[in-house]
């Protein structure tokens, strides 16, 4: 009875594994692209793999580290990653972990990435520091590493493929601005106050505000850990403090949901300028439907495709910009439908 | 009466405790086996060490919960109780500027002290287990943000702690040999674990307290004392834990360790201890932890999609518990 269960476990382990494992390698790209794998045929074009393992002439095989792969933003990052990769004949995978506290799980992540003796490597950084152990190691095997999203405090990513948050978050501002004609009380919900992203559009934007419109107010900034439930009850009890509130930025996709819950809830439609970041269903609706009246866009799938590209330009030697600036866009009703927005944004 | 009350809880634990090892031994190596076949870049030794420095913190976590599941407890607070003990870690070293040595006691006395109060009011208040510990997590939890300021610590002005999980003094003995103190604090956990569980009083009284508690109590123990003694050693191991986590990451996370103890508990269970208590050991739990990584490590090196590996894991779990549960019926 015992063995015959100790068996099933087994079985069960395998069979699991082995379609798993099927899924991972037969379509380079994994996941629900069921588009073939590319053909291995140009391998005039790619050198064969420096460091590949046992079977010669080998596609480049280049793992992503990132900080997620459960969020729409990820899995956006992932698709422009598969985009690269199979114009460009090579292998990836992408993983992160369930959550961005998980600093220790991602690094074991990259250190089974590094066991697997990849091409080059990329990796999305969740603490600045804790990985640079790791990453010396891919610098001693000869292992390009480039960063993508946030960087590291550290020289030894090639490269590094990122928004310009501030920037873009400074766009908000000025958007802001014009949309509430220059005076008025405004509130931020943030998504954090620790991580790169969280400070960057912080700052980009009560920076922007302070430096160009002095008319407008910052009344409050509040960090709901980017939870659609923590942001709605933070952007309410704003709004009960500050009844002349007149905009509100929401600084990703969980905060600016969350602001548009509390919208909904106090029965403020139409009276209050709401501003957003990162796309997703509820986003692009709310947009569509006026109770939002734009927001911006990073480029995730821009963010994937260009750090396979840098990470199979470092493979060959070839130089890489140290920074790659992936861009953003604006987007409201006007040109939500449109090509260059449609190419950004993602359910 | 107390003697017969513990003779009779350990020679029947005995018994069958050895053939749940084993089986549990050879799940483990038959893991390996599969993974070595299915992927030339499982058996390296950086590989191997790999899995064995990502059991280390789960590992020692593990350690710990043993305790208190074999009293038929369980300890909800492990996880968020290892970030507190990092994060105070971190203040002493960091903030305060005290010696790494005294930091590191008092990130281990700071655990004993959480496992203490949830053994407290488990023993004295007779919150139930579940809740008492439930509301350990959220607080320490919670505090672990507020000291932080919900900032990480760092200890990039003390490089000597980085060397507690990531230095190697096997390496420097023996050239080539680079396992990671980590991993060598983690089995010397083990072994200090193993002899208080199995050799000690205390590890008599706790497998006592876990088969029948009620007799235990007439029999004349102090039940109420040694389940707090108990919940204590449970804290000191998460502690441990809390260190090797901090020194792996050089900074203490203060966001970290929801979920960890279910992992923790993961591994105690899949190494044949019962969650109803009176029944364990401390090699199980090793093994159990070491499953639980040989497994995801494996799975990640043969590229499974990650939300499969997920699913695996549920299922070993799944398998593991129901395979104890045969065991006891038929037992029984």
């Amino acid at each position: 009875m015992r063995k015959s269960l100790l068996l099933l476990l087994f079985v069960v382990v395998m069979v699991i594994s082995a379609c798993g494992g099927g899924n991972g390698n037969g379509s380079a790209n994994g996941g629900n692209d069921p588009s073939p794998s590319v053909s291995p045929s140009d391998s005039a074009s790619s050198e064969p793999a420096p460091s590949s393992s046992d079977t010669p002439a080998e596609k480049m095989y280049i793992p992503l580290v990132s900080k997620g792969f459960q969020h729409q933003f990820w899995q956006a990052v992932k698709s422009g990653a598969e985009k690269a990769a199979s114009e460009l004949g090579v292998e990836i995978t992408f993983e992160g972990p369930e959550t961005e506290s998980q600093v220790d799980k991602q690094l074991e992540m990259l250190q089974v990435a590094l066991d697997k003796k990849p091409t080059a490597i990329g990796f999305a950084a969740l603490d600045s520091q804790a990985s640079i152990p790791l990453l010396q190691r891919a610098k001693d095997a000869g292992i390009p590493v480039i960063a993508f999203d946030s960087g590291v405090d550290s020289d030894i990513p090639v490269s590094l493929v990122t928004t310009d948050n501030i920037s873009a978050a400074g766009m908000a501002a000025d958007k802001m601005a014009e949309l509430i004609g220059g005076e008025g009380e405004v509130a931020v919900i943030a998504h954090d106050q620790t991580s790169r992203t969280g400070i960057d559009r912080r700052d980009g934007f009560v920076n922007r505000i302070k430096e160009q419109y002095p008319n407008i107010t910052i009344v409050d900034i509040q960090y709901g850990g980017g939870d659609h439930l923590k942001s709605t009850d933070l952007a309410k009890a704003i709004m009960q403090a500050h009844p002349n509130l007149k905009g509100f930025f929401g600084t990703n996709e969980g905060s600016a949901i969350g602001v548009i819950n509390a919208v909904t809830e106090m029965k403020m439609e139409g009276k209050l300028t709401v501003i957003g970041y990162d796309s997703g269903k509820a986003q692009i609706d709310a947009i569509k439907n006026g109770l939002m009246a734009g927001a911006i866009s990073q480029n995730p799938v821009g963010i994937g495709y260009e750090t396979v590209k840098a990470a199979v330009a470092a493979a060959k030697g070839e130089t890489v910009q140290p920074v790659i600036d992936s861009g953003f866009v604006w987007y409201d009703a006007s040109n939500i439908d449109s090509e260059e927005v449609k190419a950004v944004i993602y359910e | 009466m107390r003697n017969t009350v513990l003779a009779e809880a350990t020679s029947k634990f005995a018994v069958k405790s050895g053939l749940q090892q084993l089986l549990a031994f050879g799940s483990l190596i038959l893991l390996v086996l599969f993974f070595s076949i299915a992927s030339s870049n499982f058996f390296h030794f950086s590989n191997l060490v790999g899995i064995l420095l990502s059991t280390a913190v789960i590992g020692v976590l593990a350690l710990g919960s043993t305790f208190v599941i074999v009293t038929g407890g369980i300890d909800l607070s492990v996880g968020t109780v290892m970030t507190l003990c990092s994060v105070m870690t971190g203040v002493f070293i960091t903030m305060w500027g005290l010696p790494v040595p005294v930091g590191i006691i008092g990130g281990l006395l700071t655990g004993a002290l959480c496992g203490m109060l949830s053994g407290l009011a488990i023993a004295r208040l007779g919150i139930p287990p579940f809740i008492a510990t439930l509301a350990m997590m959220m607080i320490a939890k919670g505090l672990a943000l507020v000291i932080s300021g919900t900032k990480p610590v760092y200890f990039t002005d003390t490089p000597v702690f980085m060397k507690i999980s990531q230095g190697s003094i096997l390496g420097a003995m023996i050239p080539g040999f680079d396992i990671p103190n980590a991993v060598l604090i983690f089995f010397l956990a083990a072994i200090v674990g193993s002899i208080l569980l199995s050799r000690t009083i205390v590890g008599r009284y706790n497998f006592a307290i876990g088969s029948n508690e009620e007799a235990t109590r007439l029999s004349g123990v102090n039940v109420r004392a040694w389940k707090i003694v108990i919940y204590t050693i449970t804290g000191l191991f998460t502690g441990i834990a809390g260190i090797l986590m901090a020194s792996r990451l050089n900074s203490a996370q203060p966001s970290l360790g929801m979920g960890y103890e279910l992992e923790a508990i993961a591994a105690v269970v899949i190494g044949g201890t019962s969650l109803s208590g009176g029944k364990g050991t401390i090699i199980g739990t090793v093994i159990g932890a070491l499953i639980m990584s040989v497994l995801t490590n494996g799975l990640r090196i043969l590229s499974v999609p990650q939300e499969w590996q997920t699913v695996v894991v549920g299922f070993v779990i799944l398998l593991a518990v129901y395979a104890d549960i045969l065991r006891r019926r038929k037992a029984a």
